[in-house]
């Protein structure tokens, strides 16, 4: 019984393994065979050489580098606002008493329930009013103003600061200013990690914003310089597929790096 | 609440005293500007939108009352990509389920764990964007997965997976929980594994099996995950967006609501639809959040 039950979890584990990599091995293969090749051989065929002659193409030719530093301004920009801005809200509701702050909460955690893509419609003529349209402000103050969840996971975390030493530190004299930055600010590292983590890979994949607000080609972050290649590059599947490699590569070797931070980041932001 | 009243003279010497009531609201400020300006002024413009035939350019929005909303849940053609949610709501079983599956198994102790574990989350950290590309090779005539069929000798089962409207659905849905499945999982596993593993051993040692261990066990510690992920999948699945758009941009049938709402106001410039259509998927999104929370109480969600 033991023996079949093992072998049934080995089997299924392994062809879960099999499906979920399938896809993605097949891209690899084909991001190295040359045009012809491509044309004269199906996708399990392995290439002939290694060249990365595709991923240069899809490189140069698809301004991945010009993608890539704008999604990496954007990326910096968003998580260093986001960090702070979450970190001071969370210290005002949670280190404060004062009137309306009732509301103020109501009106954070009603903002949690409303679907970023529902709103883009009205969103859409706000960010053109303040002259955002078409250019990286949009992306960033859009990432910054509609992220509720990183404002939950401070609340969180900052409640289980002692205020003993909040309050310790107004003895010394410390300003809030003070405390927060010098006491409180140091302490919510574990709730940073978090917030980077998740905002950070958001901000890599983000594809909607950039589309609809940055349309401009030289604003092309790396979901939309990759979502360009259908056009110039429609039946060159090999470029395409470098290109994706391109995106996934990095994405790899980060999660390769920090696993364990990555499962705990995405399992605490989630259940908020 | 802390007195910070009693040295308050002490501090003044060094700086300008701000009222303590002033200062939650400097460090609010920026924080609530950006809430304002970025969720509830496009909500209420939406609404406002929604009562109007405006266009999204020109100076006047003339009223036409309910008109949107009666087109909305009279003309067919909008109406029908409610059913297109149905596809991948029910995809969020099968993977809600998968995501069971393997928690389950793989809280055991088991070879090559973090591996396991590392391919079946790995997907969900990927850009949207390679993956929809990805999949349209997957499905391409001739793509991995008909050549995949063939090498297993069921090349008869070879389809047009994105051309065929009335496989279209399940190609994008399978897409879909190829993609979101490991994050499940994960939390799955995260839930299982908070259980002390003293409560196994003593299962073990009453003789339980496996399935009691599952059953009486495990069951019970992650249905406030499970429970929350099956409500989340209902809004998700009304809000499905990305994989269709980039794929197939909504052709054979695979439009969904968020699609329609997006090309109704950027295509179409038909704003004032547009935004009927989105207030009545906030007000959906919003009715079913607020049976989770009956339903389910999370002191977890407590703000307060």
């Amino acid at each position: 019984m033991r023996y079949v039950y093992d072998t049934a979890k080995y089997v299924t584990l392994v062809v879960a393994s099999i499906v979920t990599l399938m896809p993605l091995v097949t891209i690899v293969m084909a991001s190295f065979k040359t045009a012809r090749e491509f044309q004269t051989t199906g996708p399990f065929t392995l290439p002939e050489n290694f060249d990365f002659e595709n991923y240069v193409t899809a490189f140069t030719s698809g301004r991945m580098a010009q993608g890539f530093m704008n999604t990496m301004i954007i990326l910096l920009v968003s998580i260093t606002g986001t960090v702070i801005i979450g970190a001071m809200t969370a210290y005002a509701l949670d280190r404060f008493d004062f009137r309306l702050k009732k509301v103020v909460v109501g009106a954070f955690l009603l903002a949690v329930l409303v679907p970023a893509v529902t709103t883009q419609v009205a969103t859409f003529q706000v960010v053109n009013y303040l002259g955002l349209y078409n250019s990286r402000w949009a992306a960033i103050v859009l990432f910054l103003g509609t992220d509720i969840v990183s404002i939950y996971i401070f609340l969180q975390f900052i409640r289980a600061i002692p205020r003993e030493l909040d309050e310790a530190a107004t003895l010394e004299g410390a300003g809030h200013l003070r405390i927060f930055w010098q006491i409180i600010f140091p302490l919510l590292k574990p709730a940073i990690a978090t917030v980077v983590i998740i905002k950070g890979f958001a901000a890599y994949n983000e594809f909607y914003i950039p589309f609809l607000y940055m349309p401009s080609s030289d604003l092309g972050v790396i979901s939309t310089s990759l979502f360009r290649f259908t056009g110039p590059f429609g039946a060159h599947w090999e470029v395409i597929a470098a290109g994706v490699m391109i995106v996934i590569v990095p994405t790899l070797l980060i999660f390769l790096l920090l696993q364990r931070y990555i499962y705990n980041g995405f399992t605490q932001g989630a259940a908020k | 609440m802390p007195t910070s009243l009693k040295t308050a003279p002490r501090s003044a010497k060094r700086r300008i005293s701000v009222p303590r009531s002033i200062v939650p609201w400097l460090f609010l400020a920026v924080p609530l500007a950006l809430l304002i300006t970025f969720t509830f002024i496009p909500v209420a413009n939406m609404f406002w939108y929604s009562f109007t035939s405006w266009n999204g350019i020109s100076k006047d929005k003339d009223v036409v009352g309910l008109s949107n909303y009666i087109d909305l849940f009279t003309r067919p053609e909008l109406f029908r990509v409610f059913f297109v949610s149905l596809y991948y709501f029910a995809a969020s079983f099968v993977q809600m389920a998968l995501a069971l599956y393997f928690a389950t198994i793989l809280s055991f102790s088991t070879r090559f764990r973090n591996l396991f574990k590392g391919i079946l989350f790995f997907p969900y950290l990927i850009n949207g964007v390679a993956i929809g590309f990805t999949f349209l090779y997957f499905f391409r005539p001739g793509g991995t997965l008909d050549a995949g069929l063939e090498l297993l000798g069921l090349g008869d089962h070879q389809q047009f997976w994105l051309g065929n409207p009335d496989i279209i659905n399940f190609s994008l849905a399978g897409t879909s929980v190829w993609r979101y499945m490991g994050l499940n999982f994960v939390l799955f596993l995260g839930a299982i594994q908070s259980v002390s593993p003293s409560l196994y051993e003593a299962a073990e040692l009453d003789g339980a099996g496996r399935w009691a261990q599952f059953r009486y066990i495990i069951l019970p510690s992650i249905k406030p995950i499970v429970s929350l992920s099956f409500i989340l999948a209902i809004s998700g699945s009304l809000a499905v967006f990305e994989i269709p758009y980039i794929m197939t941009g909504g052709a054979n049938g695979s439009k969904t609501f968020v699609i329609q709402t997006i090309d109704m106001a950027f295509e179409y410039r038909k704003v004032g639809l547009a935004s009927a259509m989105a207030v009545v998927l906030l007000f959906i999104v919003l009715l079913i959040t607020w049976i989770q929370r009956r339903i389910v109480p999370d002191e977890k969600v407590n703000l307060t």
